[in-house]
This record gives structure tokens, C-alpha cells and sequence, in this order.
């Protein structure tokens, strides 16, 4: 396996080798597992093998980061610039594109040629939508670096789950609201993931729009014209998803809206437990401090994390956004869930479970220390808080 | 004209070139600049931050 060498200031000679490095395949083939239930069903006749990939993401995912558990190797900065130099790591995130397509264009084929009961249509059109999710995340990665084909990339995978603004909302407005009341995709305490995603994808997509016709207008342009980066990947949305109804049928059209739907769904499961509750401080002018590690929800699960490109170590990358996959850092005493992410998701979704879960554990921050004003409250939900957790303001 | 740079992600801002694509012509001085202006690669450091190099 490749080693990286270094000379630390002190005249020590270190070697490290990324044990991780083969096992990042796996953020690259996961998008593509349903293929896996289309093969068994092909082979045996059986629907019920479509549904495979489902149990694999939300019981066979969570079960393998509680067996498994957590990796906290950090590599040493010493070698971090060697590590990022590394092309391996940057083209598992450039495969990752095609496959994308190819997996949605794969599930449309099999639902578009095959007599499929509503039951496993529906199964199939959710599992094609989480892997699209995926797309989402593989669109972070490459959207937050500075080279044209990275960027280009990003805006070109992100067509696939119809989120083309995700780019643009995701640096500019996420990044620079997060952990704050006025970021639609920073989740409140009291807030469930339901009423969450009626703030967050709207929101979002507002805020999105609103920061490009900024800049065009800056440039002297319409929002409306062929420069803003919105329409151009929702060009690319149009092409291929029209094409697909072309292609396979009338089928297409309820495939495709559930698809959308679980694919943005993935991005709002995520966004929901990334910061659930954490609270910026603002300073006697209104200014928030700046983004620090506590202001994100962790994870160190090894499994989840090897299929999401390192996205549950969240207070580095938001600490510094450019940092690549292969160099995030653990850092002791961060705010960390119990388990990866897909296991917090499954929790999410039944939100009186993840109050229970996350609330203790949110006042329980040692820069909270059950001080209901340094969290981030639904409105709504404050005073029913405040009775529960006995806080005064 | 001077150049200003990002602390935490090294994009450089020169007020001779500008930023075409955010719309900042060549000539733009920094100072100008909106106050709430964030660094248009990492987003999490703004205008006060920037460092003149």
C-alpha cells in the first residue's frame, strides 16, 4: 500500500500509510447497490429482492457501525498536503459521477420494462432516489474545491437528484448561516425532521436563488439568462429525465417524483441531525461568532463514513470547507452522535425517539450546560422547553 | 492596487483583476466591497478577515 514520508520540525522521520485507502471504494459502489436487488430479481423471479437495498441502508448501515464502531486515526498534518496531492482519492470522486447516472438510468430501465407490482415500483423508485441522495453528497465533495472540473462536476452529478441549486446554497448559505436561526438547513431543538423539511427545501432553494441573482445582477445579467448556474444544471435535470419518460413510458412520471423526493429527503435527513440545536453566540452588534467545531454533530462510524466520503467528521469540514475527504479529523470532545448516520436518520424519522435521544445529550454540551439560550429552539417549542428542562432565560 | 487573501482558504483578491465571475470588474477596490462579503471559495471567513499580502 502507498506510504506517505515526512520530517516532522523536531528532525523526526514519519511513514503513514492510509488504512482507510482501498476501503473509500465503498463511498464510490454504494450508490450503485441497486443493481444488486435488479440482478437477484433478474436471477430468481422473486420482487421482494429489490427491496434489498433498503434493509441495507437502514438496518444492515446501522448494524455495521455498532459492530464495527469508530475510527478516530487522524493522519498526521505532516503528510496532509502529500495525502490531498494524491490523485487517487480526487478520481474515486470523479467515477463516482457516471455511476450516478448510470444508476438512475439503470432503475428507470427496470421499472420502465418490467411488470413490477406497486409495492416493489414504489420500493425501487425510493432506493433509486437514496442513491441520487448520494449524488448530493458526492456533489458536496466535489463542490466545495476550487478547480474548474471539480466544480463543473459537482453541478453536472448534482442534475441527477434534480438539486442543482445545492451547490450554490450549500457555500454560500449554509456554511455562512450555519448553526444560526436564519439557516433554513440548521434544524432546531424541538423541531421534527417533518416540519424541518418544509423550512429546509424551500428555504434553501430561495436562499440559493436569491445569492445567484446577486451575482448576476452584479455582472449585468438576468437571473434568467444562460449564466446562472441554477438553470444550467436544471438544464441537464430536464434533458435527462425527459428522456427517460421518452425512453420507458408514462411509468416514468410517478417513478421519477418519488425518486426527487426520497433523493432531496436524503439531503434533509442529513442536514437535520448536522447541527440539531447547536447556537452560534452573536456579539453585542448581532455578529455570530465564528463556525467552531462545537457548532456540528459527529460521528465517527467507520462504516457509514467509508460510504459517505468522510461527511460524518462535520466540525472539520466546517471548520475549514476545502479540507478533502481522505484528511478530516477527529478532534476529542466534539458534539457526536451515537451512532452514523443512517442509524440517526432511522431515529429521526420518529421524532418523540429522537428528542429522547438527542435532547439530553444536546443540553448535556459542555458549551450549553443545559442553558436553554445558547441552543437553537423552535419558537414554537420554547416555552414547553423551558417548562421540561426548568431553564430561565 | 493591492491584494487581500482569504486566511483560511488562500483565495487571493486582486483589486487590478477583480472577480469576473462574481461579478467584481478589474479595478474594483476591496474597500468597496459589500461589508458582509464572504470569501467566495470557503464562505466562512468575510471581508474583515481578509489579509492584504
Amino acid at each position: 500500500m502507498k506510504g506517505y514520508t515526512a520530517t516532522l520540525e523536531n528532525g523526526e522521520a514519519i511513514f503513514y500509510q492510509d488504512r482507510k485507502r482501498w476501503f473509500w471504494l465503498l463511498s464510490v459502489l454504494y450508490p450503485i447497490q441497486a443493481f444488486l436487488g435488479i440482478w437477484l430479481h433478474a436471477k430468481t423471479g422473486n420482487e421482494a429482492w429489490l427491496l434489498l437495498p433498503l434493509a441495507l441502508t437502514y438496518i444492515g448501515a446501522p448494524s455495521l457501525d455498532w459492530i464495527l464502531g469508530e475510527d478516530q486515526n487522524n493522519p498526521p498534518e505532516a503528510v496532509v498536503l502529500q495525502l490531498d496531492r494524491d490523485p487517487y482519492y480526487r478520481w474515486l470522486t470523479y467515477i463516482v459521477v457516471p455511476l450516478h447516472f448510470l444508476a438512475l438510468i439503470g432503475a428507470a430501465w427496470w421499472v420502465g420494462t418490467q411488470d413490477l407490482a406497486w409495492w416493489s415500483f414504489i420500493g425501487l423508485s425510493v432506493i433509486a432516489g437514496i442513491a441520487s441522495g448520494l449524488g448530493i453528497n458526492t456533489g458536496h465533495e466535489l463542490g466545495h474545491k476550487k478547480s474548474k472540473l471539480e466544480r463543473n462536476l459537482a453541478k453536472i452529478v448534482l442534475a441527477v437528484p434534480a438539486y442543482g441549486h445545492f451547490w450554490i446554497e450549500h457555500s454560500r448559505g449554509h456554511h455562512r448561516d450555519v448553526a444560526t436561526p436564519d439557516d433554513p438547513a440548521s434544524a432546531r431543538m424541538g423541531e421534527s425532521i417533518y416540519k424541518f423539511a418544509l423550512r429546509e427545501i424551500p428555504g434553501a432553494f430561495r436562499r440559493a436563488w436569491n445569492i445567484e441573482q446577486e451575482r448576476l445582477t452584479r455582472r449585468e445579467k438576468s437571473v434568467w439568462s444562460s449564466d446562472n448556474q441554477i438553470l444550467q444544471s436544471l438544464a441537464i435535470t430536464v434533458a435527462l429525465q425527459l428522456g427517460l419518460i421518452i425512453a420507458f413510458g408514462w411509468k416514468l412520471i410517478p417513478f421519477l417524483i418519488i425518486h426527487n423526493v426520497f433523493a432531496w429527503w436524503q439531503l434533509t435527513s442529513a442536514n437535520y441531525i448536522e447541527h440539531y440545536g447547536l447556537l452560534r453566540q452573536q456579539d453585542d452588534n448581532g455578529k455570530y461568532e465564528r463556525c467552531l467545531p462545537r457548532h456540528s454533530w459527529n460521528s465517527n462510524h467507520i462504516y457509514s463514513n467509508l460510504v459517505l466520503f468522510h461527511l460524518e467528521r462535520h466540525s472539520d469540514h466546517h471548520a475549514h470547507p476545502l479540507r478533502r475527504y481522505q484528511s478530516l479529523r477527529h478532534f476529542p470532545d466534539l458534539p457526536t452522535l451515537p451512532n452514523g448516520y443512517f442509524g440517526m436518520y432511522v431515529i429521526a424519522y420518529v421524532p418523540f425517539l429522537w428528542y429522547l435521544v438527542m435532547d439530553k445529550r444536546l443540553l448535556a454540551l459542555p458549551h450549553v450546560a443545559g442553558d436553554l439560550s445558547k441552543v437553537n429552539v423552535d419558537p414554537s417549542k420554547r416555552q414547553a422547553l423551558m417548562q421540561k428542562y426548568g431553564q430561565a432565560q | 492596487m493591492s491584494t487581500f487573501k482569504c486566511p483560511e482558504c488562500g483565495y487571493a483578491f486582486s483589486e487590478e483583476d477583480g472577480d469576473q465571475h462574481e461579478g467584481y470588474p478589474p479595478g474594483t477596490e476591496f474597500a468597496s466591497l459589500p461589508d458582509d462579503f464572504a470569501c467566495p471559495d470557503c464562505s466562512v471567513r468575510f471581508k474583515d478577515d481578509f489579509e492584504e499580502i
